[in-house]
């Protein structure tokens, strides 16, 4: 019965997305409407988080902005505001979820992959 | 006025216009109309729908003789839910027509029947959003209803005051949801928004009643 909410679902899952991990450094390309005007805005930070399944799947990405303020974005893998993500630096972590770098102060030093 | 009768699926996302939509599945028909009753015979405009056909020696097992000889007189096979839905187009139908997911159309706005999830006896917090008290700072009173009425001055509880007891399991109808697609051929209707019940829950898609211009 399932075959057919993931029929339904399948349009909307986007296949072009590069492989990402817990981890790895990114730069999301998302779309800001401002007004009547469209335009690209770059979102770089720590892959935190990986979850769900399907549509339903989301990656969070953390960065530490200005005056050393930690900002969390949660982007669904299916939104069709993500343009784009490219990697920027593989990441070698022993969990799947980095809450622990939440609490790290000063820089967060992650292993890079080779693969 | 145009109905079917379905299965809950459940539910997922869709993207539209930039934004996100939650969406029920809903496994559609076929139906078969079973009966026909029409004004000019004395009654009222209805059709009896069949849903889900059984085959002959589990209908004998799970059906009653006299249900079993309705689905004979009627020349179909038996089905194992029988529902009633109005209609005002009767000479549109016939005895024995099947009816699928394709007489709803994207963008359509329908109300769907569904029975809600049985939450069996259930406190007057959770059945009829009481405020109860405070957990903590000394508080004795947690999650009970409080006052039920007056002293000399009525002396009783008046009727149908709120209070703890069986809840869920009511038969609820959702308004105006908007049909997102429509796959006749596998018989699956998604309508914008959530619908009363399980998933596998039986649900009615009518045709909306006070549709919004």
């Amino acid at each position: 019965m399932d075959q057919y909410i993931r029929a339904i679902e399948s349009e909307f899952v986007k296949k072009d997305l590069p492989e990402i991990r817990p981890g790895d450094t990114i730069r999301v390309y998302v779309k800001v409407r401002e007004g009547n005007k469209e335009r690209t805005q770059a979102f770089e930070g720590v892959v935190i988080k990986i979850r769900g399944g399907g549509v339903n799947k989301t990656f969070t990405v953390r960065r530490v902005g200005a005056a050393g303020i930690g900002v969390e974005r949660i982007f669904p893998f299916a939104s069709p505001a993500v343009e784009k993500i490219t990697v920027l630096r593989k990441g070698k972590v022993r969990r799947a979820k980095l809450y622990y770098i939440r609490d790290i102060r000063g820089k967060i030093r992650i292993k890079q992959r080779r693969d | 006025m145009k109905g079917i009768i379905g299965r809950k699926l459940g539910m997922t996302t869709i993207y539209r216009d930039g934004k996100a939509l939650g969406v029920t599945v809903i496994k559609a028909g076929p139906c078969t109309v079973i009966q026909k009753k029409t004004a000019a015979a004395g009654e009222y405009d209805a059709i009896q729908l069949g849903f889900e056909e059984l085959p002959q020696k589990r209908a004998e097992k799970l059906l009653t003789k006299p249900l079993l000889k309705k689905f004979e007189a009627a020349n179909v096979k038996p089905h194992r839910v029988l529902r009633e839905i109005r209609i005002n187009n009767p000479d549109e139908y016939n005895v024995g027509d099947v009816i699928d997911a394709g007489i709803f159309a994207e963008g359509e706005t329908v109300d769907v029947t569904g029975w809600t999830k049985g939450r069996g006896f259930t406190g007057a917090m959770k059945r009829w959003n009481f405020r109860g008290g405070e957990a903590s700072h000394g508080s004795k009173f947690h999650r009970e209803l409080g006052s039920v009425g007056n002293h000399t001055e009525p002396a009783k509880i008046w009727k149908g005051k709120k209070m703890p007891g069986r809840y869920g399991n009511e038969r609820v109808t959702v308004q105006n949801l908007e049909v997102i697609k429509v796959d006749a051929e596998n018989g699956i209707i998604a309508v914008h928004g959530a619908v009363p019940g399980a998933r596998g829950g039986l649900v009615i898609i009518k045709s909306a009643k006070k549709p919004r211009r």
